[in-house]
This record gives structure tokens, C-alpha cells and sequence, in this order.
């Protein structure tokens, strides 16, 4: 088995960063990640897009090329397509590529693991031709595609540089149906003094809503009881807005209200993880560097709580200084003035956030949905057997998925987890630290039986 | 708080005795965990099982032959009065052997504990072809296999829920979320927990799992159990492909198979390995080919509660009467004589079974 | 649902042959399989195994499994594979299939 000092799990903005700091700096490097080419999802396929296609979607994503640059010529072992499905202490990580599993060992570890869409669970989201807006993205980012005939729904600034980036490729969406309201706006303004060092954000954000006014696009605010309509596909979106019922046809329901950090990786190490009330979702418990409560295990990145794409680079480069400097490549006083600027720079990246998080709150209804309405994919429950099973005893997560099944499926709870947090805490009355969350355990995805006994059954020992 | 039995451990064998205890009309209170603690309730394989089972002692192969045969009305009464029924097949299931030399040595076990049976241990012998009819699934390298036609699965998980419906339903009162700390006796039983809760009963059943082994003493029993490590898989749900289960694999009834289990002496850890992963993988598909493209979904680690020799413990306190020690790995297969045939036991009556061969007497001092 | 190509350099790539349940689609070779089978008017890519309901890609991520495919007998999802000449693509079998009495 091959060892490293550093596995980086994701090539996204934190993955790379950390990967080429810490090759620069004379570590071995590995960076592990499921697509086949550098980029993670908010640089999906930078390097491939056509000029039309980047003209579309702005220099917020060609930026991505300094990065994926920067990676090619760094001495850093980038392993594509590999889609790790297990991280045991040591460390060893299995993954599997091109339908072979194998091994890496490694003394440190970054996971760059990203965001996930916030799950939004509504009366008919399971249907064909919902999809979450960042899906939306990457089909544009990708593969040059995107959905006719489509309504956006939710909140946040992801929904309105999607609509903006349809209108400029002239297949501009049907409505945005918002869930926002003007009060969030007024509570979010205590936090305008925050935001307008974050000045850059905010008037991006303007510049997109006014595209999206030009392009006449109907806007609904303040949207609630929102339901996608339709029998084997999304045929309309239904919603309350201004006291009027309204129902507008459509082919496709991208949703979108905030993206949360992927934490399925570092909770299957036992990374300690703690409730973000203002970002309504849990956290790793870091320290300024990274350093997760599991030694030489550091998190880097959206996977680390929300901050955003320049914000994670930078996350990804401190880190990488900490490790190299752990690993005695840069001494402490080296590490420390290299990192102050970073640091500095990450504040005002994250300066805006307070403000955008409490702009554009979660849908709340999706958070403690309606009893009938399905909260799990996969295994298909509902909100009210979750309910139920609060009622028989269950305080956590792991009781109910032993009860009823949910997060048992393929997605292993990525898109119910934070639901059934969410419930059971308000069902019996207790905070969601109380009351945990899934214990992850590996596959982190899929593995064939096949590929996973033809690694043997020797505990291969990771060379020190 | 005042109950005739306080249970400590609200898992399938703690929620069984007390539902059986509630059908007689006793005022029953049961001390449950939280979300994160050990549960073989929800890690167990799911058979009702009773081959292979009390090779050195008769006594056990027929008391899991005993709740084996009544399993099915226990299940159905269940699964009748929570509006939903708890998935249960027993029509027989394998031991699996890839060598003729395996495959006759157990035979010649199966035979001699028959004999002391009496007669009653109704098995059969398929050789690679009959096995191949029934289990067309089944791969070139499994010999044969021994299917026996008291065995059968369920769906534990269905189970544990019924119980903890149920027992509600029936008037027992559940505090969940308990650690408890020390158990006392002066009149009454008192029981307290980490959380300042307090409880007081006419007699206490610890039934506590794993837990037993700190309690245990406490209540003047030796309570000499440890944990054994058995990882499991189950892969996506697939269209029905294994009829009979087995120590290897069975098809749950959601789809998925379930594939087990190792043994392994690691204390409390409770986690997987790619090793033990790899080795169940590579023998499930040695059994059933077919299961190579299979994905896994899950994998899980959980902690067996094993006496020395296996065998359950059923003892009252010597030093403190009305205390009792319940504690056995087959929870599911002893589910349905824990809930019918148990409380006989603990209320002394004349139809107590002779549990006698299960109590801690058989352990030396050490 | 329907997706569409707005820009011009999608036409230019080669296109392919792809089985989809026993269907040919001629799909951009390289492109992401899920989005050339979307943009190729296939709307559902499977029936769930718990109630038969129509599912087809949410994420395009890989991570919430609703795009799971069946090539050469392996589910696998379709946002994470790329368009390569004579997939063979079916509907995952599922514990609600035909033969379920096997």
C-alpha cells in the first residue's frame, strides 16, 4: 500500500489549495476525488467549458482555472475518479476506481468533502423533474444543458445567479418562487454593517437581481405551503403568496435553500460535530487551523461549515500550513507569519455571512415538515412516522433508522439526516446536539461485494 | 414511581419480558438507553434459529426449539395488536459447507445431540444438486448444505418496534434515556440513574445486555459476560434470490441480503474493518456468485452478549432475592419465550419452566 | 422535464450509440451519462424498490442516489458515469421486478 503525509479528500476549492500548499512545501500529497476532473462542484469541468460557456457563468468560475493550474503543476499524486467508501484509523482509506477497490495509507488527513444541497423536503419533491438548483448548475457547468419550462424555488443567492446565469443563455425560468420575506431582509440588516465589508457580495447580488428584472422574470416572495404537483412527473408548482393560491405549470422544480457541509466523512472517523444555530446545521468542532477533535484529522472547506468558494481556499491553505508545519516542514514562526494575511483574508471572505444566512433563512416548513410529507428518499418516510416513533421512545436518529428505516438507503442519509435531527428535537423537546445525529459508518458509498473481496482480508499495516 | 418489576435494559429481551409480565396484569416499568448505546437489539442478524444451538447441552436446543415453536402466534399477536405484522418466514434454513469433511462432522453432531433429543430435531442432508434446486442461486463451491425446519428469520427491527408499541399500549411505563448508576434494596428495589431519577419496584430483572456485567454484581450475581464484535453487510434491495437463510446470508424481507457475521474478540469496539468486510464479502459470493455485482449499502459492528459457554443466564440473586438476571445472545429466537414462558419462571408458578441448567451455578468461582 | 443544449459546442461531439431499456439513443459521447439521457427525453430512470415511484436525477452529484442505473448488471448512477459507445442500460431490477418469484 502506497502512503502519504497528506490525503486530501475532494479537489474542490479547500482540496486543492491544501493539496498544492502542501506539496510546496515538501509533503506527499495525495488528493483523492469522485469526478474525473479538478474542480469539485462550484468549478465542475472548469477546465473543459467552452468560452460561450464560461462567458455564461462568470469569473467567479474561471477562477477556478488558477487552482486547477496551480494543481497540474504541483508534485501532488491526484487521484481521479476514486470514490472512497472507507477511512479507517491509521490512517487507511479504500476507495474504488474504474471498478477496482485499492488502498492508500496516510499520516494526515484534509477532508474537502463540500457542500450538499439543505435537503427540502415538500409535498411531491421525489418526483422526476424536481431537482435542486445546484443540480441545475451542474448541468450548465458540465454538461452545457439546461431545463426548459423550469421554476426556482427557495431562498438564498444560489437560486438567483442560476436564474441569472438561464436568462444569459436565453432559457430563462418560468418564476422564481421565493420563501423569503421582506422581515428576514430587516432582521438580516442588523448584520449590514458585516455585510457591507462583504461589499463584493452584496453587490454581485444586486447585479444579478437586476438581470433578472430586466429578463421580466415573475417573482413570488414570501411563498409558503409550496408543493410540486404532478403523477409520475413534476407538472406544476403549487404555493400561498400575498394570501393568493397559486399554481404555475412547469417541467422542472429546481429547489434550493442553502447548502450545508457534507459531513459524512468526518462523522464516520468520529469527528465531534456541534449544531450551527445560525446555519441551521451541524458543524465539525474545529480549531482556526482545521484541526478536528480527531487527531491529525483536519476539515477544510464548505465541509467545514459554510463559507463559500474563496473562503475555502484560503481554509485549505491554512490548513496545509498547519499539517506541513506539523509534520516539521515549516517551523512555527514561518507558519504563523505565512498565515496572517490568509487569516485575514478568510475574515473578510465570511464577513457577509451572518448577513446572508439571516436574509435568506431556510424554508421552515421543510425543516419540520408536514406529517404525510416524505423525508427520506430512499426508504420513502414520512414526517409523521418520524413522529410516531418519537412517541415509542426513540431520542435520536439511530433509533428511528432501526424503527422505520430511515437513512438505511443508498444516499445512507445525506438527504434526511438534518430532517430527522430536526423532528425528534422538537418532539421531545431537545436540542439537536441532544440529539445527535446518524452514526455514519462505512461504505461512505456504494461498493460492490465483488470489489470489496477481492482486497483480501489482510489487514495491510500502513507503512510509517 | 412504584412498579411490581422494574427491567433494566429496553431492548428486545428486556421489552419481551415486560410484555409478557404486563399480559398478566403487573405493573411493569422498564429503564431504556439512549441513541448511542450499544443495541444488540438493533445490530443482531434476525434469525429464529435453532440448529447448532446446545451441542453440549440439550437443554438449550430445546428451549430455542420451545420459542421457536411459538415464536409465530407471539409475532402475530404482536403484529395484531400494533396494526402492523412482523415479518417471520420459518420454513427451515441452512448450514452451508464448503467441504465434505465440515459437512459430515457436523452431521455426526446433529446426530448424537438428535439422540438426546429424543428424536426431535427434524434435519436433512442436501447434497450440492438438491441444495442447487432449492437455492438455484447457489454456488459451484458449497458442497451441501444441513437445512433444519425449525429455523427461520424475522425481521428483528419490526420487532423491537412492536415491543416498544406494545408494551406502552399495554400500561408499562418507559423511561428512555437512563444510565443507571445503583441499584439498592430496602423494602423496595430502588434504582437510580446518572440523571437523578429514581424508581422503586417490588423486584428488578436486569436485562441490561452488556450493561449486566457492571450491574451485575451489585445485585450479588457474577454476571460473567463479555462482548464479541460481529460485523454485518447488507447490500441494495434486490429482486428475491436466496428462498432459506443462513448463518451466511438471508434475504431480508425489504430486499436487501444480509450478510454475516464475524467473531471477534475486540472489547467495546464496535466498528467495521475492510478486512472483516472483505472476508464476509468473499464468502457470500463463495455461497452465491450471483452476489458479486451486488452493492453494499451498509455495513454495521455489533456487540454480541456472550457468556463463557454461550448459553444463556436465567438466576435469581442468592444475596439479594427478587432480583433477576436475564441475559443470552438470541435475544430474537428467545423473544417469544421470554414473553410466554419467562414470567412463569420469575412468578414461580407451577408451569415455571426448568431453567436450572442456565444458572450461574455452572460458573466456578473464580 | 426537458433539458436543452443552449450552447453551439455541444453539437459538435460525437455521438454515440446507447441502449436505454432496449431503446437506442445516439448521446454526445464523454457528456455526463444522466444529463445526456435527460436531455435524450428520458424522464424516469427507475421505480423505487419500497413503492414502485417513478425516480430520476435530483443531485447530479452522486450523492443522493436517485439516478442508479443497471449496466452490465451493477446499479450504478448515472451523474457519476461518463457517455461511452454501446452502454447497455436497463431499469435497476429492484426488489418489485417481474421475477421476483425467481
Amino acid at each position: 500500500m502506497r502512503t502519504f503525509d497528506l490525503a486530501v479528500i475532494g479537489a474542490g476549492p479547500a482540496g486543492m489549495a491544501a493539496a498544492v500548499t502542501a506539496a510546496k512545501h515538501g509533503l506527499t500529497v495525495a488528493l483523492l476525488d469522485e469526478q474525473q476532473r479538478p474542480g469539485g462542484q462550484i468549478y465542475r469541468d472548469v477546465d473543459k467549458a467552452s468560452p460561450e460557456r464560461t462567458e455564461v457563468l462568470g469569473r467567479d468560475y474561471t477562477h477556478g482555472r488558477s487552482l486547477t493550474t496551480a494543481l497540474r503543476s504541483a508534485s501532488v499524486d491526484h487521484i481521479q475518479g476514486a470514490v472512497v467508501w472507507a477511512i479507517e484509523d491509521g490512517f487507511r482509506i479504500s476507495f474504488t476506481r474504474d471498478g477496482a477497490a485499492s488502498q492508500i495509507g496516510a499520516e494526515k488527513i484534509l477532508l474537502a468533502t463540500g457542500a450538499l444541497e439543505r435537503p427540502m423536503p415538500i409535498p411531491g419533491w421525489t418526483l422526476p423533474g424536481v431537482m435542486t438548483a445546484g443540480a441545475g448548475q451542474i448541468l450548465l457547468k458540465q454538461s452545457g444543458m439546461i431545463p426548459e419550462k423550469a421554476v426556482l424555488v427557495g431562498s438564498g443567492p444560489l437560486l438567483y445567479l442560476l436564474a441569472a446565469q438561464m436568462v444569459r443563455v436565453g432559457v430563462p425560468p418560468l418564476a422564481l418562487v421565493e420563501t423569503q420575506s421582506w422581515s428576514d431582509f430587516k432582521t438580516a440588516s442588523r448584520n449590514l454593517f458585516g455585510a457591507l465589508r462583504g461589499w463584493r457580495y452584496l453587490s454581485k447580488g444586486l447585479g444579478l437581481h437586476s438581470e433578472i428584472l430586466k429578463a421580466r422574470i415573475p417573482r413570488y416572495t414570501g411563498a409558503t405551503d409550496i408543493a410540486i404537483e404532478g403523477t409520475t412527473n413534476a407538472e406544476a408548482v403549487a404555493f400561498t403568496a400575498q394570501g393568493k393560491r397559486i399554481t404555475l405549470p412547469c417541467e422542472t422544480a429546481l429547489l434550493h435553500h442553502g447548502v450545508v457541509p457534507n459531513t459524512q466523512a468526518a462523522r464516520s472517523l468520529g469527528a465531534r460535530h456541534l449544531w450551527d444555530a445560525r446555519q441551521h446545521c451541524f458543524s465539525p468542532e474545529l480549531d482556526g487551523w482545521g484541526a478536528s477533535s480527531v487527531q491529525n484529522l483536519f476539515i477544510a472547506g464548505d465541509s467545514a461549515g459554510i463559507g463559500g468558494a474563496k473562503a475555502a481556499e484560503i481554509a485549505g491553505q491554512l490548513a496545509a500550513l498547519k499539517i506541513a508545519a506539523e509534520c516539521g516542514k515549516l517551523a512555527q514562526d514561518e507558519l504563523e507569519r505565512t498565515a496572517a494575511p490568509l487569516k485575514r483574508a478568510r475574515e473578510s471572505e465570511l464577513a457577509a455571512r451572518p448577513f446572508i444566512d439571516t436574509a435568506y433563512p431556510p424554508y421552515r416548513p421543510s425543516l419540520l415538515p408536514a406529517d404525510e410529507t416524505i423525508i427520506c428518499r430512499c426508504e420513502e418516510v414520512t414526517a409523521g412516522e418520524i413522529r410516531r416513533y418519537a412517541t415509542l421512545g426513540c431520542l435520536g436518529p439511530n433509533q428511528t433508522k432501526a424503527f422505520g428505516r430511515p437513512g438505511m438507503g443508498p444516499c445512507q442519509g445525506r438527504y434526511c439526516g438534518l430532517t430527522v435531527t430536526a423532528l425528534l428535537a422538537d418532539a421531545n423537546g431537545t436540542t439537536p446536539d441532544e440529539t445527535g445525529h446518524y452514526r455514519i459508518r462505512p461504505p461512505l458509498k456504494p461498493v460492490t461485494l465483488g470489489e470489496l473481496a477481492a482486497m483480501g482480508t489482510q489487514s495491510d499495516k500502513v507503512a510509517k | 414511581m412504584e412498579a411490581d418489576y422494574a427491567i433494566v435494559g429496553g431492548g428486545v429481551v428486556g421489552l419481551s419480558v415486560a410484555w409478557g409480565l404486563l399480559k398478566r396484569g403487573k405493573r411493569v416499568l422498564v429503564l431504556d438507553g439512549g441513541d448511542g448505546s450499544f443495541r444488540a437489539s438493533r445490530g443482531n442478524f434476525g434469525l429464529v434459529w435453532v440448529q447448532s444451538k446446545g451441542m453440549k447441552q440439550p437443554r438449550y436446543a430445546r428451549w430455542s426449539q420451545q420459542s421457536a415453536a411459538i415464536w409465530a402466534e407471539f409475532a402475530a399477536e404482536l403484529g395484531h395488536n400494533t396494526g402492523r405484522a412482523i415479518p417471520l418466514e420459518q420454513n427451515g434454513g441452512y448450514d452451508l459447507h464448503f467441504s465434505e469433511e465440515t459437512l459430515e462432522a457436523t452431521v455426526r453432531d446433529y446426530e448424537t445431540l438428535k439422540h438426546r433429543l429424543d428424536g426431535d430435531y427434524p434435519y436433512e442432508v442436501l447434497g450440492h444438486n438438491a441444495l442447487r434446486k432449492e437455492e438455484p442461486h447457489i454456488g459451484p463451491k458449497v458442497v451441501g448444505a444441513i437445512l433444519h425446519h425449525q429455523d427461520g428469520h424475522a425481521n428483528p427491527l419490526r420487532l423491537l418496534q412492536a415491543l416498544a408499541d406494545d408494551v406502552r399500549r399495554l400500561g408499562g411505563t418507559v423511561l428512555t434515556g437512563k444510565t443507571v448508576t445503583a441499584i439498592n434494596k430496602s423494602d423496595l428495589f430502588r434504582i437510580a440513574c446518572d440523571d437523578g431519577t429514581s424508581v422503586e419496584a417490588a423486584k428488578v430483572i436486569l436485562s441490561a445486555g452488556l450493561g449486566a456485567a457492571q450491574l451485575g454484581p451489585q445485585l450479588g450475581f457474577k454476571a460473567p459476560i463479555r462482548p464479541q464484535r460481529g460485523q454485518v453487510l447488507i447490500t441494495e434491495k434486490l429482486p428475491k434470490m436466496i428462498n432459506r437463510p443462513s448463518l451466511i446470508a438471508r434475504q431480508v424481507d425489504e430486499g436487501g441480503i444480509q450478510i454475516g457475521a464475524t467473531n471477534e474478540e475486540v472489547g467495546l469496539d464496535d466498528r467495521v474493518t475492510q478486512p472483516g468486510l472483505s472476508g464476509l464479502a468473499a464468502e457470500a459470493i463463495a455461497a452465491f456468485p450471483a452476489l458479486a455485482r451486488a452493492q453494499l449499502v451498509r455495513s454495521w459492528g455489533a456487540l454480541r452478549v456472550l457468556t463463557p459457554d454461550g448459553l444463556p443466564i436465567y438466576q435469581e440473586s442468592k444475596t439479594i432475592p427478587g432480583a433477576f438476571l436475564v441475559t443470552c445472545h438470541s435475544g430474537i429466537t428467545l423473544a417469544a419465550a421470554h414473553a410466554r414462558l419467562l414470567p412463569d419462571w420469575l412468578e414461580k408458578t407451577d408451569k415455571a419452566p426448568d431453567l436450572e441448567v442456565f444458572s450461574e451455578n455452572r460458573f466456578a468461582v473464580s | 422535464m426537458k433539458i436543452v443544449s443552449p450552447f453551439p459546442d455541444a453539437n459538435f461531439s460525437e455521438h454515440v450509440a446507447v441502449s436505454f431499456d432496449g431503446q437506442t439513443h445516439f448521446l454526445p459521447k464523454g457528456t455526463n451519462l444522466a444529463a445526456a439521457l435527460l436531455s435524450a427525453g428520458i424522464t424516469v430512470f427507475r421505480n423505487t424498490p419500497v413503492s414502485g415511484a417513478a425516480r430520476a436525477p435530483y443531485c447530479m452529484m452522486g450523492a443522493c442516489f436517485e439516478c442508479l442505473v443497471e449496466i452490465d448488471g451493477v446499479v450504478r448512477q448515472a451523474c457519476m458515469m461518463e457517455v461511452s459507445e454501446g452502454l447497455d442500460i436497463q431499469h435497476p431490477q429492484g426488489r418489485n421486478s417481474d421475477d421476483a418469484d425467481l
